[in-house]
């Protein structure tokens, strides 16, 4: 999959939940949405490159994706 | 079968649940009060005579053909406009009443042409009927001057108008008036000179005229005639079905001469139309039979080979064997498929469950993914249900209305004429649009309060700078809210609205409407006892669709403007069956009733039924499909009835995408642009030729019943059967009924529901279950569909689309459809509707032509990061500086080529509504669209070489 793509997914994503007071409902949002509507190649191409890099992420993706 | 021809009451039915008692002729009746005494007649079998009355429109008094007599009252008052009264006594047939019958048809008769034998109207003409029933045996006038040499009009592609049979009654003026509300017709001159007049005695097609065909239904002669009837003669039985358009799913009587179509007729008894139809509906009808039709399976190696015609036992095994070539060889996610919202339920269900049970994993999604998949999402989390909450005819009880990115009067035109009745009635109107709909002001008699023309993709910031109001002017409905929702998500909802960012103050720098109008917006919605809100993909088809349909439930909770008539969030659907295709569990992470594939009762529930083992991952969606096909790992798809070659964003990405699959099966009616990119073609019917349901926007499950043979042997759920026993996965229904049966025995809010109760309700609306057997109009009455009841209150923070103007693209292109053509247009370019819609135009404010020395008619390209095409400039208002518009009807016009592949956080639903663009006068096509064309022209002659084979 397009990693550029999926990070532009993620981030969208984020940038939903960002407005959430709760740090951890934040992340929690944005990890279950990807955990409940995104198919498994498409996780784990995330999931590695915010292994590997993780650089374009903002940083609540980040800590969501590192919790799938 | 038969015509079953339906009862013309005389006058509308009264809704008064007073009742009144009265004698008829001696017959003891008893009515609503408010009644007219033509009526109470009728509905105990006697039929005061009548031409200028009809029950579809209020009644006139002008043809004195219904007179009767009233004990104690004095001369002889017309039935149609006379109530009934407590007590009273009608008589209804005398000879004083005989003689003035047959006196008033003589004087019809004496300006009326006697052609009866070879007149179109023969055998459903009511003014021969009225002549037999009043007894005319002689017209002793014998004019000097008549009408009977009247011009014809032919201009309208559908029906002709021919005023030398014109009586007139007025009924189609009336019929334009109050049934339409387009007001194109009116009657010029007085007396003797008095007739029809289109708009300023212009014919229908240059008139104001939609072609609804109101008028034509109306007419109680042949003066205004369908075309078809003129042709073959009238139809012979009647069968009830749906219509295949837009989402508001009408009702249609399909008049029937053997298996061919003479007309369609709205149906009187149709509860979502209530007798009405546009265009589309009433006579667009032809391309079921069309030329382009194919017939026969074909399949092919490559997409640069010729078609083969083979028998449907080869064709099926072909595609069964190369999707599971597929899988050995790429794995089990290797392929998966594409419903259409022009499925029928039990097609797309059949589809779903194909792909899940037979391919073995969720690789299934649906159009509603480009259209209403951010309704889905925001609906479900906010109210517990992903559905609109009303039935149409709620509007009627609305005080105010919002309709927020909708364009009801070209998309959903018969509940755009409901609306328009409501709000000719006094109704507020509030439009959120950043270009100028025919509701804001070009509707005769409408007038919207508000027009929030905002600046393309700032819906978040504007329903947020509304809900600011809401909460800052104590305008919350605290009762609602803390009796019905979750009280901890709107206190916390309340603090994030009430922030200095959200107000309309703040906003406007944003959204470019001035914040005195968000403010009195705000209250109106606010404070009118029943506020509604009507929205369409000027509110999904944004990179926060799913934040702004968030945003519509808060602000309706807030108000209390839920669960009840008049109230209520309703999205327009684009399509027939966009409701019903997201119902039967077409997207990839959902089971049909939208519970996750992951969750392990649901699962199991599933795989009991379906006697199989069931992936609890989620599928890919269509736009990750095609990422998947160009990374390698997506090589087989199976697409029914959806054309995502013309449709979806992006376009050169999905061509791309199309051409590095191994095997693409198209079941279509049409060679449709996706099919040009297929290898194994299985023809389709279409909704003439099967039977099934569709579930329109309102959540209303009605009836499709085939009125002829599918005319390539097969009803689309019979191939995805064949497909699904040859891939080895058995499946054995041997009606639709079986796999609704099927559906309702999984589905809880299905439950109750069967081609029984379908046929004996004429159509039901979904939940109907145990707790609402006879189905449900208003969602959410007592207590939401969330597992606890309460309404859920979301944050909806604004976040600025990436997609920018810039200085190479300084331009915002959005998109919409017109009331003529539908969608990809493959129904409606293969019809006459072509005559009033036969290209897409740009529209572009005359302030940015004029920049560019762009004048109208002129050739522009119009170029954007992912594309550019060229379309001819249609300079107008409409739309506002810096921002274009523009269709999506014709594949040749390529608007998809410049849309990108920004999408909805939440669901992937495309950005269409906003892509920066530049636009430049030029004098030849693009290169894509002389590329495509020549490719598509080397498809056409490989289908056609097929066929000449054969």
């Amino acid at each position: 999959m397009k990693t550029e793509r999926l990070i532009k997914m993620a981030n969208d994503i984020s940038n939903y939940f960002n407005a959430e007071p709760d740090r951890k409902d934040a992340i929690a949002g944005v990890r279950n949405h990807i955990a409940h509507s995104w198919e498994p190649r498409m996780r784990k191409a995330l999931i590695e490159y915010n292994q590997q890099d993780g650089s374009e992420l903002t940083e609540l993706a980040r800590a969501a994706v590192s919790e799938l | 079968m038969s015509m079953n021809k339906e009862k013309d009451f005389g006058t509308p039915a009264s809704v008064a649940t007073q009742t009144v008692n009265l004698e008829i002729d001696g017959f003891k009746v008893t009515v609503p009060a408010g009644t007219s005494v033509m009526r109470a007649a009728a509905s105990i079998g006697i039929d005061i005579p009548k031409l200028c009355a009809t029950d579809s429109i209020e009644p006139f008094g002008s043809c004195r053909l219904c007179v009767v007599q009233i004990e104690g009252g004095r001369g002889m008052p017309a039935s149609c406009t006379t109530p009934v009264g407590e007590g009273m006594k009608v008589v209804t047939q005398n000879k004083k009443l005989a003689d003035v019958r047959r006196g008033v048809m003589e004087l019809y008769i004496s300006d009326h042409p006697l052609d009866c034998l070879t007149c179109s109207a023969n055998g459903d003409c009511e003014l021969q009927d009225m002549a037999g029933a009043v007894g005319l045996r002689e017209v002793r006038y014998k004019p000097v001057t008549t009408h009977l040499n009247a011009e014809k009009d032919n201009s309208n592609p559908y029906f002709s108008f021919d005023p030398s049979k014109c009586i007139v009654c007025s009924r189609c003026v009336r019929a334009c008036e109050e049934t339409q509300g387009t007001f194109a017709l009116t009657i010029d001159g007085r007396g003797f000179d008095s007739k029809v007049s289109p708009s300023q005695n212009q014919d229908f097609l240059s008139s104001e005229c939609v072609s609804c065909g109101a008028c034509v239904q109306a007419c109680p002669t042949a003066t205004l005639m369908e075309k078809s009837v003129i042709e073959h003669g009238q139809p012979e039985h009647a069968i009830v079905t749906t219509c295949a358009y837009c989402g508001v799913g009408c009702s249609f009587r399909a008049e029937m001469k053997g298996e061919q179509v003479i007309r369609m007729v709205p149906n009187k008894d149709g509860k979502a139309n209530h007798g009405h139809s546009c265009v589309k509906g009433r006579f667009a009808f032809g391309y079921a039979t069309h030329k382009d039709r194919i017939t026969k399976p074909m399949i092919r190696a490559s997409i640069k080979d010729a078609w083969q015609e083979v028998s449907w036992e080869d064709a099926i095994n072909h595609a069964a064997s190369e999707l599971r070539r597929i899988q050995a060889k790429y794995g089990k996610d290797s392929i998966g498929g594409i419903t259409s919202s022009r499925c029928t339920n039990e097609e797309t269900y059949l589809v779903q469950k194909l792909i899940r049970a037979g391919f073995g994993n969720n690789n299934v999604d649906t159009c509603a993914r480009v259209c209403h998949s951010p309704t889905g999402y925001g609906l479900k989390k906010t109210f517990g249900e992903a559905s609109g909450t009303q039935d149409f005819d709620s509007v009627m009880d609305s005080d105010v209305i919002m309709v927020i990115g909708a364009n009801p009067t070209d998309g959903h035109p018969v509940f755009g004429s409901m609306m328009k009745k409501r709000l000719r009635q006094g109704a507020k109107l509030i439009v959120v649009d950043p270009r100028e709909i025919d509701l804001v002001n070009k509707s005769p008699h409408i007038q919207a309060d508000y027009h929030l023309k905002l600046r393309p993709s700032t819906n978040v910031a504007l329903i947020n700078a509304l809900a600011y109001v809401v909460v800052t002017e104590n305008l919350v409905d605290e009762e609602f809210v803390k009796a019905r929702c979750d009280v901890a998500s709107f206190e916390k909802w309340r603090t994030f609205i009430n922030q200095e960012k959200h107000s309309p103050e703040a906003s406007e720098a944003i959204t470019g409407v001035p914040a005195a109008d968000i403010r009195a917006a705000a209250r109106l919605y606010a404070t009118e006892k029943n506020g509604a809100i009507y929205y369409g993909l000027g509110v999904t088809e944004h990179s926060q669709g799913s934040t702004m349909v968030i945003g519509i439930a808060n602000l309706a909770m807030a108000t209390g403007n839920i669960g009840r008539r008049g109230v209520g969030v309703n999205p327009l659907r684009g399509q027939n069956n966009v409701q019903g295709s997201c119902d039967m569990g077409s997207f990839p992470h959902e089971f049909p009733g939208y519970r996750n594939v992951a969750d392990p009762v649901t699962r199991a529930l599933f795989e009991d039924a379906w006697h199989t083992p069931l992936s609890g991952n989620p599928g890919l969606r269509i736009p990750n499909m095609f990422d998947a096909a160009l990374d390698g790992s997506f090589l087989g798809l199976y697409c029914e009835g959806e054309d995502i070659a013309q449709s979806d964003p992006d376009i050169k990405h999905v061509h791309a995408a199309l051409r590095a699959m191994e095997c693409v099966i198209v079941q279509d009616i049409f060679l449709n642009e996706t099919a040009k990119f297929a290898h194994v073609f299985l023809p389709g019917a279409s909704f003439l030729e099967k039977d099934g349901t569709f579930t329109n926007a309102e959540r209303r499950i009605s009836p499709v019943r085939k009125v002829m043979r599918p005319l390539a042997g097969y009803a689309d759920w019979e191939v995805t059967q064949m497909l699904s026993n040859a891939l080895g996965y058995p499946m054995n229904y041997s009606h639709p009924s079986e796999i609704m049966d099927e559906i309702a025995s999984l589905k809880p809010t299905f439950a109750n529901v069967s081609y029984k109760k379908i046929d004996e309700m004429g159509s039901v609306q979904w939940p109907c279950n145990d707790e609402n057997p006879e189905g449900s109009p208003t969602l959410h009455a007592d207590h939401f569909l969330r597992d606890d009841g309460k309404g859920l209150f979301m944050l909806s923070e604004y976040v600025a689309t990436s997609e920018k103007i810039t200085p190479m693209f300084p331009l915002i292109l959005t998109t919409g459809r017109i009331l003529s053509q539908y969608n990809v247009g493959a129904q409606t370019r293969r019809t006459e509707n072509n005559v009033w819609h036969s290209e897409d135009r740009l529209e572009i404010h005359p302030h940015d032509a004029e920049d560019r020395g762009v004048v109208d008619g002129d050739w522009v390209g119009i170029k954007s990061r992912a594309g550019e095409t060229v379309l001819r400039a249609l300079v107008t208002d409409r739309v506002q500086v810096g921002v274009v518009y523009t269709t999506f009807h014709f594949p040749e016009s390529g608007a998809n080529v410049i849309t990108t592949d920004n999408s909805d956080w939440a669901t992937n639903c495309p950005e269409y509504k906003v892509t920066a663009v530049q636009i430049a006068k030029v004098l030849a096509p693009s290169e894509w669209q002389q590329n495509y064309a020549d490719f598509s022209e080397q498809q056409l002659e490989f289908l056609e070489a097929a066929q000449h084979n054969a």
